[in-house]
């Protein structure tokens, strides 16, 4: 039978607050054990969380970067359950009145555009780190427990069942991201944890209305992770369903090294999370003045940034893509372009030279040297001929390891391209005498052979002469003779 | 109306662990709690929104400011267990 896949992503952001959402303990990464906590975070009796304003402000943000209505009236609910990864026996979360809701996210996929729904933004507290000791959580004897990451803030972000493919999946992930990274709420960045996603995949029969079972798979914390459950998960319950058995409502845990999910428990309804309202937290009230103060101080927004490039700068659709799926190259991108007009010149060496550089270092593009001034002064010594093309990528690569000046690079290292004529005639010469076959063919309308020749006296001003001054002394020496 | 069944639900999601004879008791219980409910759900409330908290306050906020945190041996302090500067707990599933 043919079955169509339905996908929901809920996406867990973690805010980039200098404290955590219901206390004054910093979120910092890295502190010892158990250092970065205090007795709200330890959910000590008689302690009262506060909500830290700057988390309100975050959520928002995302919100209306999503396209989300702000709730003018909100509140914190308590979700529990039992689970040593936060102490209290609750998660200090968000039940039916969420901050965002009713939201959505543009993804351009092989398939064409289309819309990706948000149900709704919430904000919470996230939970401490537990250290199990055994191969796997199920083989464990017991585990520790360390809370400097309990109380650190999360918005969990809740896709409509809108996607139907791992592309899908990976184009809303991808746009999320961006959109993510330039309100600046978040780093974003999944292999730091800073953003997590949880995939709930059902199949149904091609044509049904109805939502089939679903298996919600947790733990995904790379984009190719998420990929590789998406097929996994899709042929696991074909298989289930193919030979007349049932798929289980459960959570499924992911284990990278084996490439499968495993069943870690029947999924609780949320009624047995047995929500109710938080008493020590008070509602929230949003004005619509501080809704519009708010999207008002929201950057260029991905999609809108990408629409620019294309309309404006005139680059083709994939490099606008590609440079603003990460706000550090488009800013890179918007820095050199400010000094420099020339965007598609722009656009190949951030394609070409500076990613390629990037990936192979495997670094992040916000540790890059290079300023964008001195790409767009690189840029300019090209064109105006004081250095090759050929010349140009050593320097940049030069650069790229110190974060020199292209001048001083070129001056330190003798790089400047000769246009001398008098200079290069002579070498010219040099190459005519020590060729004479080629001389011969091209004297014979093998055009191919000067080719060869400027190659030689490219070599020989090792990569420095003007190749526009060596083809024109070149031809007319050959022309002479 | 509250069935064993309820109360054993309730109780496992509570990790509580009831005796056979408690069942039967809070089950009893439970039921005469819903049936005093059950007078309250008499009332109109058409038009009364849902009350999120019983204090007249809202906007209760603090800046993002950095303070103090405990040490990590008052944290441990009252741990039953504790291993390389966390708290040692069972075996969890």
């Amino acid at each position: 039978m043919e079955y169509e896949v339905v996908i929901g992503c809920e996406v867990h952001v973690e805010l980039k607050t200098k404290t955590k959402i219901f206390c004054s303990c910093p979120t910092d990464f890295g502190g010892e054990p158990n250092t970065h906590v205090c007795p709200v975070c330890l959910g000590l009796p008689g302690t009262l969380p506060v909500l830290n304003k700057k988390v309100l402000e975050y959520a928002i943000k995302a919100g209306l970067a999503m396209n989300c209505e702000i709730a003018h009236f909100s509140k914190f609910d308590r979700k529990n359950y039992f689970y040593p990864d936060l102490t209290k026996a609750y998660q200090i979360s968000q039940f039916d009145l969420p901050i965002c809701k009713n939201g959505y996210i543009d993804i351009e996929t092989s398939e064409g555009k289309k819309k990706i729904g948000i149900t709704r933004i919430h904000m919470e507290e996230d939970a401490g780190k537990l250290v199990h000791q055994g191969a796997t959580i199920t083989t464990s004897a017991g585990s520790l427990a360390d809370y400097n990451r309990a109380g650190v803030p999360l918005i969990e972000i809740v896709s409509e069942p809108d996607m139907r493919s791992a592309e899908d999946v990976l184009a809303f992930l991808t746009n999320l991201k961006a959109i993510i990274e330039y309100t600046g709420v978040s780093d974003a960045r999944m292999e730091q944890g800073s953003l997590r996603c949880d995939v709930n995949l059902s199949l149904r029969p091609a044509g049904q209305k109805e939502f089939g079972t679903r298996a919600e798979i947790k733990n995904l914390n790379s984009f190719r992770a998420v990929e590789r459950v998406i097929k996994y998960e899709i042929d696991r319950q074909t298989d289930i369903l193919e030979s007349g058995g049932k798929v289980v409502q459960e959570t499924r845990t992911w284990d990278d090294g084996k490439g499968m999910t495993f069943s870690l428990r029947s999924k609780e309804d949320s009624d047995e999370y047995r929500y109710f309202p938080d008493p020590d937290l008070t509602p929230i009230i949003v004005t619509d003045a501080y809704i519009e103060e708010l999207r008002a101080s929201l950057p260029e927004l991905p999609q809108v940034k990408r629409a620019r490039m294309i309309e404006e700068d005139g680059l083709p659709e994939y490099d606008a893509g590609v440079i603003t799926a990460s706000k550090a190259l488009a800013d890179f991108y918007d820095g050199v372009r400010a000094h420099y007009d020339d965007a598609k010149k722009i656009s190949n060496w951030i394609m070409v030279e500076l990613l390629a550089k990037v990936n192979a270092e495997g670094m992040e593009l916000e540790a890059v040297k290079i300023q964008p001034e001195q790409m767009a002064a690189l840029l300019k010594l090209v064109d105006s001929g004081d250095i090759s093309g050929k010349i140009a990528k050593k320097v940049f690569a030069e650069m790229f390891a110190t974060g020199k000046d292209p001048a001083d690079i070129i001056k330190e290292q003798g790089l400047v391209q000769i246009s001398d004529e008098d200079a290069l005639k002579e070498m010219v010469s040099h190459v005519v005498e020590a060729n004479p076959k080629s001389v011969e063919d091209y004297k014979a309308g093998k055009t191919k052979a000067m080719g060869f020749l400027v190659g030689q006296i490219m070599k020989q001003s090792r990569g420095q002469a003007n190749p526009a001054v060596i083809n024109k002394l070149l031809a007319e020496k050959l022309d002479s003779m | 109306m509250i069935s064993k069944d309820v109360v054993e639900k309730v109780a496992k999601l509570s990790r509580l662990h009831l005796e056979e004879e408690e069942i039967a008791q809070y089950a009893d219980q439970l039921n005469q709690i819903l049936d005093t409910m059950a007078g309250l759900q008499q009332i109109d409330t058409d038009g009364v929104a849902p009350l999120a908290h019983v204090l007249p306050i809202e906007n209760v906020f603090r800046e993002d400011e950095v303070g103090e945190c405990f040490t990590q041996e008052t944290v441990l302090a009252n741990a039953p267990e504790q291993s390389n500067g966390m708290f040692q707990v069972p075996k969890i599933v």
